[in-house]
C-alpha cells in the first residue's frame, strides 16, 4: 500500500472536503472557487512529481505509469480551466456553491481513478464516482431543462452502467479474474489453444464492455442523451462532461483493450467495431449539428462528431494511433473549453444560447468573438488551430493501418463539419449587432480563456510539446 | 547555401503576419493601419526582389532553412526557393503590396480588413516556400479563413453564400490530398519516413514502396490542385468567389491563390527538376489531363462570352487562361513547363490588373453590368488605356508577358514527345486565344467605346494613387514581354532535364 502513489486523487479529495467544510463558515463564494483553484495546484504538483513512474499498487487495483499520469495532468488541468470559468456562472445558482466546487472536483478525483486502474472492478467504482457527482451536477440550475437533462442523465447513465457490469461478469466468467494483466494472460492462453472462440460470452462481454464505454464518450449509438443533457446542464459542467468524461472514458478504453485484448486474434475485431461506430459517429454527429440552432447542442452534436474521429484513432491499433488519440484528446480539450468559456460569458449577458442571438458579436467583443470562433476553427482542422494537428496526428495513425476508407470517411467530415462551425463565426462576424453593449467578463474567465485559445494555438504550430509527453504515456502498452 | 546565412525566407514569410498582428494589437487608427500594412508589405516585397537580384541562376535550392519540427514524425520546418517558386514568391510579394493600395478606399472595420489581407499573404507565401509536404499542407489550409472572412464581410453580392462555398470546395479537396500526403509518406522508406518533398522528388519511384498504387496518390493529391487551379468541371466556386469578393481579394484570388494549383501539380509532375513528388504517372494519364485542359480553355472561353457581369467575366476569363498552364504542366516538356510557369506569373499580373481596374470602374460608376457601361473612354481615359493594354495582354499581344508565355506553352506542347497527337490538342487551345480575343475586343468596346453615356459624366479618373499602382502592373507586364528572359533565366533551367 503506496499511498504516495495516490497523492494526487487523495489530495483532490482532500480539497473538495475542505470545500465543503468551509462553505459552512465562509459567506463570500467566491473564496470557493479560489481555493478549489489555488488548491488544484497541490494534486497537479503531485501528479508532475511521480512522471516517470511505474508501479502498480492496493493489489494491482492502482496503477500509476506515465500513461495514467498523462490523464490525471489532463484531466486536473480542464478542472481548472472549468472552475475558473464557472465563477461568473456560479451565480446563477444562489445557494449550494460549496457544494457545486466540491462535485466538480470529486468527479475529476473519480475520472482520474478511471484511467489509473488495472482492474475492472476499480474502473466501475471509479466510473460511479466520477457518474454520480456529474448526475448532481447537471440537474444543478433547478430549472425544468437541466432537471429533465439530469434525470435524463442519470437513467441512461444507470443503464449503461448495468451494461458495462454485465460485460464484466461476462468477462469474469470467461477469464475468470478482473485484473487486466491476468486477462491478457488467460485470453492469451485462448488463443494459443485455439479456444478463443468456443463461447461466445467473450465477444458479448468485449461488445457489452464497448457499449458502456460507448456511452461516455458520447459515441453512436450511445449518443442519445447528448444533445439534451449539453443544453440543459450548466455551461460550464457541459464543457466539462465534453472534455473530461470522454478523456476519462477513452483513457479506460485503451488501458482495457490494449491491456487484457490486445492481442492481435481479438484486436483485429474490436478495432473493426472501433472503425464502422467511429464513420457513423461523426457523420450522424456533423450532419444533424447542421440542423441546430442552439450553439450547445449544436457542440453537442460536435462532441459525438469528435468521439468518431477519436474512434478512428482506437481503430488504428499501434503507438501512433495510442499517441494520436492522447494527443487528440488535448487539443480537443483546449478548443472545447475555449468554446465553452465564450460561450459562458455570451450567454451571461446575453440570456441565450441561440446562434441567432450571437449576431454582430464580433463588435460587440472582439476578444470573446475570437477566441470563440478560432476554436471551432479548431474544431474544423483548419490549421494553425491545433485541431489539424490533432485529427492530422489520428489520420496518420489510420493510414499507417492501411484505414484509407475511414480517413476518408473522417476527412470528407471535416468538410461537413465546416459548415455548421463557420455558420457560427458568420452570425458573429458579419452579421449586424443587435446592440452595442459590450459582453463583460471577469478576470478569472478571461484567464481561463487565454489558457485555452493559446494553448490551441501553440500546440497548433509546435504540437510536438505534448506529443512528445504523449508518446511518453503511450510506451508502457506492450 | 549554408542555414547560418540570414534567414530570407522566414522573415519574408512572416512579415505579413508581423504586420497582422501589430495592427490587430496596437493601432486604433484606420489609417494608421493602412500605412502599416503598407509598411509591412512592402518590406517583404523589396526582401524578395533582393532575392531575385541575388538567385543564383541555374543552381538548385537556395536559401534553405532546416529545423526539426515534429521530431517523431520526421517533419521539419523546411523552406527553400528554386526557379518554380521565386516568381511566385516575387508575384505574391508584388500583389501583397499593391493590394494594400487597392483596398485603400476600405472604409468599414478597416483593422479587421487588413488583418486578415495580412494572413492572408502570409498563408499563400507559405505555399510557395514550403519543402516540407506538413508544412506546406498547413499553409494551403491557412488562407481559408482570411478568405472566409474578406469575402464574406467586405464582399458584395451573396457574399456569404460564395466565401462558404469557396471554404468547402477548398476543404474537400484538402480532404483528398491529405489522405494522399499521408498515403505518400508512408510509402517513404521507413522505419524513418519522410515528409519532405525535396527527398521524395529526388529518390524517384524506386524509392518509393507504395502503400496504395502511386496513381492513386497522384489523383488523391492532384484533385485538390485541381479544384484550386481550376480545371473544368471543378470551376463552379470560382465565379462566384471572384465576382463577390473584395477588388482587392480578387486580385489576391486570381493572381496567386490559383498559382497555388498550378504550383502545386508543377511540383507533382516536376518537382525540383528531377523526378516529380509522384514520379512517373503523370506522363501514363498526360493525355486526359491535357483533354483537360483543353476543355477548360474552350469551355472557359465560351462562358466568358456569355458573361453580362464585367467582374464576372474577368473570373471565367481565369478558367480560360489558367487552362493553357494544364495544358503546359501535362504536356511535359522543357518548353512547356517552362511556359507554363511563365504563363502562371503573367496571369497574375494580367488578370490581377484587370480585377483592380473593374474594381476602379466600380468605385467610380457603381455598376458592373456590361450593357449598362459605356464610353468610358470619354469619362475615364487613363483608365480606358491601361484596361485596352491589360486586354490585349490577356489575349496575347507581342511585346506584352501574355504573349511571351502563351507563346512559349504553344510552342511547348506543340513539341512535346510525351502526349499523342498533342498538336490537336494546342491547335484547339489555340482556339482558346482566337475566342479569346473576340470576347475582350467584344468587352472593351462595348464598356469604352461607344457612345457617351451622360449619366456617367464626371465619375472621374484615376487618382494619383490609383495610376501609380495601375502603371507598376503596365510597366511589368511589358519588361518581362519585351525582355522575358529575365524570368526565363530563372525558371529554364529547372526543367532541363526534360526535352
Amino acid at each position: 500500500m503506496n499511498f504516495w502513489l495516490l497523492s494526487p486523487e487523495l489530495s483532490l479529495v482532500g480539497i473538495a472536503l475542505t470545500v465543503i467544510l468551509l462553505d459552512l463558515f465562509i459567506q463570500q463564494k467566491k473564496v470557493l472557487a479560489a481555493i478549489s483553484v489555488f488548491g488544484l495546484i497541490i494534486p497537479i504538483a503531485f501528479t508532475i512529481a511521480l512522471w516517470g513512474e511505474n508501479q502498480a499498487s492496493f493489489s494491482g487495483m492502482l496503477v500509476v505509469d506515465n500513461f495514467s499520469l498523462f490523464f490525471k495532468f489532463l484531466i486536473l488541468g480542464i478542472t481548472s480551466l472549468v472552475i475558473l470559468s464557472s465563477m461568473d456562472y456560479a451565480r446563477k445558482f444562489a445557494r449550494f456553491q460549496g457544494e457545486y466546487y466540491a462535485l466538480i472536483l470529486l468527479s475529476a478525483g473519480g475520472l482520474m481513478l478511471m484511467g489509473s486502474t488495472g482492474e475492472l472492478i476499480s474502473i466501475y467504482i471509479a466510473l460511479e464516482l466520477a457518474s454520480i457527482s456529474l448526475y448532481a451536477l447537471v440537474s444543478f440550475l433547478k430549472d425544468p431543462k437541466s432537471s429533465e437533462a439530469g434525470l435524463k442523465y442519470m437513467i441512461l447513465g444507470a443503464i449503461s452502467s448495468a451494461v458495462l457490469l454485465l460485460g464484466m461478469a461476462f468477462v469474469f466468467g470467461i477469464t475468470g479474474t478482473t485484473h487486466l494483466d491476468q486477462i491478457a494472460d488467460k485470453v492469451g492462453a485462448l488463443v494459443s489453444g485455439g479456444q478463443l472462440w468456443d463461447s461466445p460470452a467473450l465477444l458479448f462481454g468485449i461488445v457489452l464492455l464497448i457499449a458502456g464505454f460507448g456511452f461516455k464518450i458520447a459515441s453512436v449509438p450511445f449518443q442519445m442523451w447528448v444533445p439534451d443533457v449539453y443544453e440543459g446542464a450548466p455551461t460550464p459542467i457541459t464543457a466539462f462532461l465534453s472534455v473530461a468524461s470522454k478523456a476519462a472514458g477513452i483513457a479506460v478504453i485503451l488501458r482495457v483493450f490494449y491491456t487484457a485484448f490486445g492481442i492481435a486474434e481479438i484486436s483485429a475485431d474490436w478495432a473493426m467495431i472501433f472503425a464502422v461506430l467511429g464513420a457513423i459517429s461523426m457523420t450522424i454527429g456533423n450532419v444533424v449539428a447542421i440542423a441546430q440552432s442552439n450553439i450547445k447542442r449544436m457542440l453537442g452534436y460536435s462532441s459525438i462528431a469528435h468521439a468518431g474521429f477519436l474512434m478512428v484513432g482506437l481503430a488504428a491499433i499501434g503507438t501512433l494511433g495510442q499517441s494520436g488519440v492522447l494527443f487528440f484528446l488535448a487539443g480537443y480539450a483546449l478548443a472545447n473549453l475555449g468554446a465553452f468559456i465564450a460561450i459562458i460569458a455570451i450567454s451571461n449577458k446575453i440570456g441565450s444560447d441561440e446562434i441567432a442571438d450571437y449576431s454582430g458579436m464580433a463588435r460587440r467583443s472582439p476578444v470573446i468573438s475570437f477566441a470563440l470562433a478560432f476554436s471551432l476553427i479548431s474544431l474544423i482542422g483548419i490549421p494553425p488551430a491545433v485541431g489539424f494537428m490533432a485529427k492530422f496526428f489520428i489520420f496518420n495513425a489510420a493510414i499507417q493501418q492501411d484505414l484509407l476508407w475511414l480517413v476518408l470517411i473522417a476527412a470528407l467530415n471535416s468538410v461537413i463539419s465546416a459548415y455548421y462551425y463557420l455558420r457560427v463565426v458568420k452570425v458573429m462576424y458579419v452579421n449586424e449587432p443587435t446592440s452595442e453593449e459590450p459582453i463583460p467578463s471577469s478576470i478569472p474567465l478571461r484567464i481561463s480563456l487565454a489558457i485555452a485559445s493559446i494553448g490551441v494555438l501553440v500546440l497548433g504550430v509546435y504540437p510536438w510539446l505534448v506529443l512528445r509527453l504523449a508518446e511518453n504515456a503511450v510506451a508502457m502498452f506492450p | 547555401m549554408s542555414t547560418e546565412s540570414f534567414p530570407y525566407l522566414s522573415v519574408i514569410l512572416f512579415l505579413p503576419a508581423a504586420g497582422a498582428i501589430v495592427i490587430g494589437l496596437l493601432i486604433k487608427e484606420a489609417r494608421t493601419a493602412r500605412i502599416t500594412a503598407a509598411l509591412f508589405t512592402f518590406v517583404a516585397f523589396a526582401l524578395s526582389l533582393a532575392l531575385f537580384v541575388m538567385f543564383d541562376r541555374g543552381v538548385g535550392l537556395q536559401f534553405v532553412e532546416k529545423y526539426v519540427w515534429i521530431e517523431s514524425l520526421g517533419a521539419r520546418y523546411y523552406l527553400g526557393i528554386d526557379g518554380l517558386s521565386l516568381p511566385m514568391v516575387i508575384l505574391t510579394t508584388f500583389l501583397g503590396f499593391v493590394v494594400v493600395f487597392v483596398s485603400w478606399k476600405i472604409n468599414i472595420r478597416v483593422k479587421e480588413y487588413f488583418v486578415w489581407l495580412l494572413i492572408l499573404e502570409t498563408g499563400i507565401l507559405g505555399v510557395f516556400l514550403s519543402l516540407d509536404f506538413l508544412l506546406f499542407f498547413l499553409f494551403w489550409e491557412m488562407e481559408l479563413i482570411p478568405m472566409y472572412m474578406l469575402i464574406s464581410i467586405w464582399g458584395g453580392g451573396r457574399r456569404t453564400y460564395s466565401a462558404t462555398k469557396f471554404v468547402i470546395y477548398t476543404l474537400f479537396g484538402s480532404a483528398f490530398m491529405l489522405a494522399g500526403i499521408l498515403a505518400l509518406y508512408f510509402s517513404t522508406p521507413g522505419p524513418e519516413h519522410t515528409f519532405s518533398m525535396v527527398a521524395i522528388a529526388s529518390g524517384g519511384a524506386e524509392w518509393l514502396t507504395p502503400v496504395i498504387p502511386l496513381a492513386s496518390i497522384f489523383f488523391l493529391i492532384f484533385v485538390a490542385f485541381a479544384i484550386k487551379l481550376p480545371v473544368v468541371p471543378l470551376h463552379t466556386w470560382l465565379p462566384d468567389a471572384h465576382t463577390d469578393a473584395p477588388t482587392a481579394v480578387s486580385v489576391m484570388l486570381a493572381g496567386v491563390l490559383l498559382k497555388m494549383g498550378a504550383y502545386g501539380m508543377i511540383r507533382l509532375v516536376a518537382g525540383f527538376g528531377d523526378g516529380g513528388i509522384v514520379p512517373g504517372v503523370a506522363e501514363d494519364y498526360a493525355t486526359i489531363l491535357v483533354a483537360f485542359a483543353v476543355v477548360s480553355v474552350l469551355y472557359g472561353a465560351a462562358a466568358t462570352m456569355r458573361q453580362t457581369d464585367l467582374k464576372r467575366m474577368i473570373a471565367y476569363s481565369s478558367v480560360s487562361h489558367m487552362g493553357f498552364v494544364l495544358l503546359g504542366i501535362f504536356a511535359l516538356s522543357q518548353l512547356s513547363l517552362t511556359g507554363a510557369t511563365l504563363q502562371m506569373f503573367s496571369h497574375g499580373l494580367i488578370t490581377g490588373l484587370l480585377f483592380a481596374l473593374v474594381g476602379l470602374i466600380y468605385d467610380k460608376t457603381h455598376q458592373r453590368q456590361i450593357p449598362l457601361l459605356g464610353g468610358l473612354a470619354k469619362q475615364m481615359p487613363v483608365i480606358t488605356v491601361v484596361f485596352s493594354i491589360a486586354g490585349l495582354a490577356a489575349l496575347g499581344l507581342p511585346t506584352t508577358i501574355g504573349f511571351a508565355a502563351e507563346f512559349t506553352v504553344f510552342v511547348g506542347s506543340w513539341g512535346s514527345t510525351v502526349v499523342s497527337s498533342i498538336q490537336t490538342y494546342t491547335v484547339l487551345a489555340i482556339l482558346g486565344i482566337v475566342v479569346g480575343a473576340g470576347y475582350i475586343l467584344w468587352m472593351l468596346e462595348r464598356v469604352f467605346y461607344r457612345e457617351p453615356k451622360e449619366r456617367y459624366d464626371g465619375v472621374g479618373d484615376a487618382s494619383n494613387m490609383e495610376k501609380a499602382y495601375i502603371f507598376a502592373f503596365i510597366a511589368l507586364i511589358m519588361l518581362f514581354g519585351i525582355y522575358p528572359k529575365l524570368l526565363l533565366d530563372v525558371i529554364g533551367p529547372l526543367f532541363s532535364r526534360w526535352g
